[in-house]
């Protein structure tokens, strides 16, 4: 984050306004640290994507096939004759502008081209040309133009800025979708090789080991045998996981981000430990090595490739006989699991409706695709009061929650989390209407922008998100952004140091697993963190 | 200057002096009067259907409405059934609330930067969703009030708008001004208003000129020529409704009869609708048939309920367990993991 600019001349350097010049005439310039490195050959090679290659986006030479302009023009019809919703987008924009200052990108840049309506214009002009008989009478006076090197440099550039975050769609008025757009956008690029490598390694990594990080299946056990060291340290409790277990009666899925890096290590705690205190009430649950990853990073790629590192949530919960799968924390994943996965995959009849062991809810939302978020079953468990909660032991937080995109516009989970929330703190706090549930602001870094070396990309997409959080942090002290996204967990706390440093950012089952009391536990003088709990730290010197 | 609202401007008043020089200078009643009227009309309905056909023809292979609110979960949950259905009913309830209220614009903010830290605000912003919605009422009332010229009886329905739209009817009757005869119609002047503001928006919002294609601009030009052009047939020239009555009737009886004495205004202002409809299945203007068929808001969000079928579904290749548990068996063992295939 060395090359940033410290955040006020950030903000001083954000204008609006846009440049006198159209943007056709405006030649994209690629800068560093607004976009992610090209994709290793070796991922593209491992899953048999097209045109696997050493490229640099900086260079003049891209590397792509003598027919580039054709493979692209033949896969845009193929994609119009098999989704109406590109084909409808493509046609009814009225150019109204009400996107325009709804994308965190465009509000953090103040770049025309991350207006929703200009990203779309982008592909709506080739469009045009390509594929209407008035686009190409009327060339540019209809918007039209022809495909180029540096119209698809264009497209690489923006469509890799965007996050596939929907909260334009929310505010269109046809609700054409940028989302759609933009996956439509890399899935075309994919067909010359033009991915980012911060998706296409950890899609090959998917395929191989079954998750993003590409952990083996021993790394991944010892991982969590670390975890239950730690959650011994802390509450005295031995929790023992089982894997790949046949006969279980649920199967466990859940993004491997959280298995690996800090803050989300402790939302991996906190599903241990929860696991651990409903084990004796009935619940049988198993991790799969296998299906080790909840995120789909080839929903990133095509609607192919996220499809293929889908197919593992069913196999597996086919193989080991269980009767329904229950998800982590996460966004994307919760997109795919949500809006694509049955039709994907399914029909998953070798399952049950899932009922929850300990209160007995069948949960009739997820009958058809067998599958239940964690905070639905956690809402459920602390409605039937089946969870000995203490909020009290997260006293020493203020928090507010953040509604990650896909879960909230893809989905429509949003009171369940804030319910979980709100029995296990007692200083809930939520940030202006305007920045949360279905008009939530993105991270800045989804959608498989969470790289390094987009930083300044990041700051500037996150930006609302953070002016929300230091508006609540001023005025109730809050110092901790609670989530349900993976993603979030990984790129929440760059943003948070960089823009309101003084917050810090929670998973959901970390601050349940804080408030249980577990049976057996000893005197509890820290919280996951090692972090002293107030009003407990000096009985044990 | 910008060459896009200049050239649509020139193209609308191109238009109108080729109704004005063909009328009054070549005589071509016939020509503006029965053919230019006929084919708009079919090439209207055609490619009007052509394009709604077109769109139909693509699959919608997967659900994927955008949730604008609680979805539907466990039962002691309140869920947003409009906002975020989970039932056809919500999906009808929310597709009239957009269609004829247009809720998604209703939710219009403005971005402000106010200073520095933490001050990003977003101010409800409803100068758009009242113009638009200004607009699209005012156009439809117009429509709906011209049906007078081709029915015969004048339907119930089409009078009831006449008299809800002359509601106001404002009545100034001295030797100097005559306002109030024949009744005014709000509709046409409300059009008219939105249409301009709709206009200058365009025009002078930097963001939304940015944006804005000569094919944005010519409909509204074009839009504001029609009105006017009404504006000044039923207020000022006040044009023989009688035979303007007699010559629409005879166009949808098929048996076409041009009219005495309706003036050069009359053919304009029929021109310009005729270009209109022309243009209309070609252009944006489309979004009327498109916003029905928008999968982000006309399917409900019941995919874990109910399996949604994707009509070219295929397979994929996948890696599978076998082939994982063959790289990773030793591993695996030694690590106490259970296998398929033992030792």
């Amino acid at each position: 984050m060395s090359d940033l600019p410290k955040p006020d001349e950030f903000l001083d350097t954000i204008d609006h306004k846009p440049p006198p010049k159209g943007w056709m005439d405006t030649p994209t310039q690629i800068k560093p640290g607004m976009y992610c490195y090209a994709s290793n050959p070796k991922s593209v090679e491992y899953v048999g994507l097209p045109n696997a290659r050493q490229w640099n986006p900086l260079d003049d030479d891209w590397g792509l096939p003598e027919n580039w302009r054709q493979i692209l023009h033949e896969g845009f019809k193929e994609r119009l004759d098999r989704f109406r919703s590109i084909k409808v987008f493509m046609d009814i924009c009225v150019r109204c502008g009400a996107c325009a200052d709804k994308c965190h990108f465009f509000i953090g840049t103040g770049d025309p081209k991350n207006m929703p309506v200009l990203r779309a214009e982008l592909l709506r002009s080739v469009y045009r040309n390509d594929f209407t008989t008035v686009g190409k009478i009327f060339g540019r006076l209809n918007g039209s133009r022809k495909m180029t090197l540096d119209v698809l440099k264009e497209w690489w550039y923006y469509l890799f800025q965007c996050t596939e975050c929907r909260r334009c769609s929310v505010f269109c008025p046809y609700g054409i979708d940028t989302a759609e757009i933009t996956i439509m956008g890399r899935e075309l690029l994919n067909l010359l090789g033009l991915n980012i490598d911060w998706i296409a390694t950890p899609v090959a990594n998917c395929y191989r080991t079954g998750n993003h990080l590409g952990i083996q299946p021993h790394a991944y056990k010892d991982m969590l045998d670390f975890f239950v060291d730690d959650i011994e340290e802390v509450t005295g409790v031995r929790v023992e996981p089982s894997f790949n277990k046949k006969g279980a009666d649920v199967l466990f899925i859940t993004p491997s981000g959280d298995v690996f890096a800090d803050p989300g290590t402790y939302t991996a705690m906190g599903y241990l430990i929860l696991f651990h205190y409903l084990k004796d009430m009935g619940l049988d649950i198993t991790w799969s090595t296998y299906a080790s990853e909840g995120g789909n990073f080839g929903f990133f790629t095509s609607h192919e490739m996220m499809k293929r590192l889908n197919s593992k949530m069913y196999a597996e919960a086919k193989r080991l006989g269980v009767k329904w799968i229950l998800g982590g924390e996460c966004g994307h994943m919760w997109r795919v699991i949500h809006q694509y996965m049955d039709t994907m995959n399914g029909p998953a009849d070798f399952m049950e409706t899932p009922v929850s062991p300990i209160t007995g809810t069948r949960f009739e939302n997820a009958a058809s695709t067998k599958m239940v978020h964690i905070a639905e079953f956690l809402a459920d468990l602390i409605k039937h009061g089946k969870l000995n909660l203490d909020p009290s032991r997260n006293d020493h937080l203020k928090v507010t929650y953040h509604d990650s995109c896909n879960p909230a516009r893809g989905m429509g989970l949003l009171d369940e989390p804030r319910y979980v929330i709100q029995n296990v703190c007692n200083h809930f706090y939520e940030m202006p209407p305007n920045t949360i549930r279905e008009q939530t602001f993105c991270c800045g870094s989804g959608s498989g922008l969470n790289a390094g070396e987009d930083m300044e990309l990041r700051m500037a997409g996150g930006l609302p998100r953070a002016n929300a959080v230091k508006y609540v942090h001023e005025k109730h002290g809050v110092n901790m952004l609670s989530c349900v996204c993976a993603i979030d967990r990984a790129v929440l706390p760059a943003l948070m140091e960089y823009w309101v440093p003084e917050v810090d950012v929670t998973g959901l089952c970390e601050l349940v697993a804080n408030a249980l009391i577990i049976p057996g536990e000893k005197k509890k003088t820290t919280d996951l963190r090692g972090e002293d709990l107030p009003g407990m730290e000096d009985e044990d010197v | 200057m910008n060459e896009n609202y200049m050239f649509s401007l020139m193209a609308v008043i191109l238009l109108f002096l080729l109704a004005v020089l063909g009328v009054d200078g070549f005589g071509l009643y016939s020509f503006f009067g029965i053919f230019v009227p006929y084919l708009s009309f079919a090439v209207f309905v055609g490619f009007f259907l052509y394009r709604v056909i077109g769109w139909a023809r693509s699959p919608v292979p997967f659900r994927i409405p955008t949730t604008c609110g609680q979805g539907k979960s466990l039962p002691w949950i309140k869920h947003a059934p409009i906002d975020n259905p989970s039932t056809t009913g919500g999906v009808v309830v929310r597709m009239l609330l957009e269609i004829v209220l247009f809720r998604s614009l209703f939710r219009n903010v403005k971005l402000q930067f106010r200073e520095r830290g933490a001050k990003i605000f977003y101010d409800w912003e409803l100068w758009l969703w009242i113009a638009a919605l200004a607009f699209h009422w005012a156009f439809f009332a117009v429509v709906v009030r011209h049906l007078r010229f081709f029915t015969e009886p004048t339907p119930g329905f089409v009078k009831f708008f006449e008299y809800m739209d002359s509601f106001f009817r404002v009545e100034i009757l001295t030797d100097v001004v005559q306002i109030g005869l024949p009744a005014m119609f709000i509709s046409g002047f409300v059009l008219l208003v939105a249409v301009v503001y709709l206009l200058l928006r365009r025009m002078f919002i930097p963001k939304v000129k940015y944006i804005s294609l000569s094919s944005d601009y010519f409909p509204l030009f074009l839009i504001i020529a029609i009105a006017v052009s009404g504006i000044l047939m039923r207020y000022v020239s006040k044009v023989d409704i009688v035979s303007v009555k007699a010559f629409t009737l005879s166009l949808v009886k098929l048996s076409p009869a041009l009219p005495e004495g309706v003036g050069t205004i009359f053919y304009v202002h029929l021109f310009l609708v005729c270009v209109l409809l022309v243009y209309f299945p070609f252009s944006k203007l489309m979004h009327m048939g498109g916003v029905f068929m928008s999968p982000t808001r006309n399917l409900a969000n019941n995919t874990r309920m109910k399996r949604h079928v994707n009509p070219w579904n295929y397979p994929v290749d996948v890696h599978t367990y076998e082939e994982y548990e063959e790289e990773f068996r030793d591993k695996m063992i030694e690590a106490g993991l259970p296998v398929e295939k033992g030792e």
